[in-house]
């Protein structure tokens, strides 16, 4: 890497602390996100002279916030300060603030910020909006083409959710245990909503959209960095790189999808798997189980199997029975149907999925598994019934043509298709 | 004379970079380790995952106790090691310096082995 990509890489990781420790000084997101944009401008002149400095977000912090002041003190007095003077000497002063920012209060100022973006006022588009500008730094034209929306949209959802920021309560003094939990919680399940935006991407938005999962990737893992011992943080992390290695593996040259067990399993990143692995298995040793690390485990199963048919399906069944005591959900129950139509059959399934109907009448998985199931029982009328049902209520063109495939296989040979969904 | 280059780096920066920046420098790092490779003077190199994957045994106390993470918290992280065969420091440091060129920022431990035993594994 030359110069100017080792300090953009460096500024980038610097940013959650640098610019949540600057929150704290200034309790206003705009002055923080402004003192940090400054500090970033004297670090480009500063650094290819001097040097990186050893805790670039110390220096970050230390300068962005002198620059704040003096920007304060001069709109006060309408009248300009020799901001070079209170610049001088940094590399003595940026020791002392490494020394007072020590790792516990970055924590709660990183974990404050993430927290300030999941405020419940908020709709979920603007959280994470509004959490990839100010936590991430993607630009607002990153950010709208990750979310498909122009600009001018993207613009106005963040300056809305500021604007309802800055309405609303900020707790700033230093959370107790409880108030910590319960925001680890709205964080994590913020991250796990960018996550899915990345995730739930098809065909030609995949190469704007994928980048949500890396992103989300990259909060986790600062995250975990601050709480190490949290086994639901492994979890979720674990969850995301699981669900991630397969990414190359997901869809064909057309951007159809290919459904787990059809998946080319050599072109699952084998890095990323290992990561999940060691992550679960020490988020399992706590022994304090939560639904990311049951999801994971999950994820893990599928992923140990170098075959399809190596599937350990009844310990994934049982993984399911968990999550449904966990988080009770028609959702989590469809899926343990699919589990259940490999251990005990299709029939079996299907009985475990009817009682569901109602409450899924408008999902388009829960007609996929159903007209898959009649069509393994040679049901074929029916299946096409479900199908028609699910290709109605798609929720994109890879998700319809999928299902198209599907019905016609029926039409062609009218027998039951091997594969399931 | 056998040496361990252990590597380390700030975690958070690192663990930051993009694929393509991953990529590069990782093109640059294997170059950087040619000469020592075609001499026959590279032993084993390892990455390890980061220090979120770690767990630790302190063993000072009875029972002795695992606790997540890694040994020391530091703003530097190990994050790998080569072995290399030297004839002398200046040589090691030479490799070093070649590494560092193609990966700026952190700081490489040389450090000189009293023990290696090549082992059994095959990956």
């Amino acid at each position: 890497m030359n110069d100017i990509a080792w300090i953009d890489a460096a500024l980038t990781s610097a940013r959650p602390r640098a610019v949540s420790a600057l929150l704290r000084y200034f309790r206003n997101l705009d002055s923080a996100e402004e003192a940090f944009q400054n500090a970033c401008l004297k670090a480009l002149d500063s650094w290819p002279r001097n040097g990186p400095p050893r805790d670039p977000a110390a220096w970050l912090i230390m300068v962005g916030r002198n620059v704040g002041i003096d920007d304060a003190r001069r709109k006060a007095k309408q009248q300009a300060l020799p901001d070079e003077e209170a610049l001088s000497d940094l590399s003595d002063a940026e020791a002392e603030i490494a020394d007072r920012l020590d790792d516990s209060r970055y924590r709660d100022d990183i974990l404050r910020l993430l927290f300030i973006c999941c405020h419940p006022d908020l709709p979920a588009t603007q959280q994470i909006g509004l959490a990839l500008r100010v936590v991430s730094g993607l630009t607002v034209p990153q950010i709208a083409r990750a979310f498909l929306v122009s600009e001018s949209a993207m613009e106005q959802r963040i300056t809305r959710a500021k604007s309802r920021i800055a309405k609303a309560d900020v707790p700033f003094e230093t959370p107790g245990a409880p108030e910590r939990a319960e925001r680890l919680g709205a964080v994590a399940g913020m991250i796990y909503l960018i996550f899915n935006e990345g995730y739930s991407a098809t065909g030609g938005e995949l190469p704007l959209r994928a980048p949500l999962c890396e992103e989300a990737i990259r909060l986790v893992r600062l995250l975990l960095r601050l709480f190490q011992n949290e086994p639901e943080i492994m979890g979720l992390m674990a969850l995301m790189l699981l669900q991630h290695a397969r990414a190359a593996a997901r869809f064909d040259k057309d951007g159809s999808i290919i459904l787990l067990e059809d998946q080319d399993r050599s072109l699952w990143d084998k890095q990323m798997i290992a990561e999940g692995l060691a992550l679960i298995d020490k988020a399992m040793r706590h022994r304090r189980p939560g639904p990311y690390q049951v999801q994971a485990a999950i994820a893990a199963l599928h992923a140990r199997a170098a075959r399809p048919e190596e599937t350990d399906w009844a310990q994934i069944d049982l993984l399911y029975a968990t999550l449904e005591r966990l988080t009770p959900s028609p959702v989590v129950t469809l899926n343990r149907a699919v589990a259940i139509s490999k251990l005990r059959g299709p029939e079996a399934a299907l009985q475990m999925i009817e009682p569901l109907a109602p409450d899924l009448s408008g999902y388009f998985y829960f007609f996929g598994v159903k007209g898959a199931m009649l069509q393994q029982l040679g049901r074929n009328e029916e299946a096409r019934i479900a199908f028609d049902r699910a290709i109605a209520l798609a929720n994109n063109a890879a998700e319809a043509a999928h299902i198209r495939s599907h019905l016609d296989r029926l039409q062609n040979n009218g027998a039951p298709a091997s594969k399931k969904v | 004379m056998l040496y361990a280059v252990l590597c380390y780096n700030s975690e958070e920066t690192v663990f930051s970079w993009s694929k393509q920046e991953e990529e590069a420098v990782m093109t640059k790092l294997i170059a950087a380790q040619e000469k020592m490779a075609k001499a026959g003077k590279l032993g084993p190199v390892a990455r390890l995952m980061p220090t979120t994957a770690a767990t630790t045994l302190r063993k000072d106390r009875e029972p002795a106790v695992v606790i997540d993470g890694p040994f020391a918290e530091t703003k530097e992280q190990l994050l790998g090691f080569y072995v290399i065969d030297c004839e002398s420091l200046e040589e090691a440091l030479d490799f070093a310096r070649d590494l560092g060129k193609a990966n700026p920022g952190g700081a490489y431990e040389i450090r000189p082995m009293a023990l290696f035993r090549p082992g059994s594994l095959r990956q």
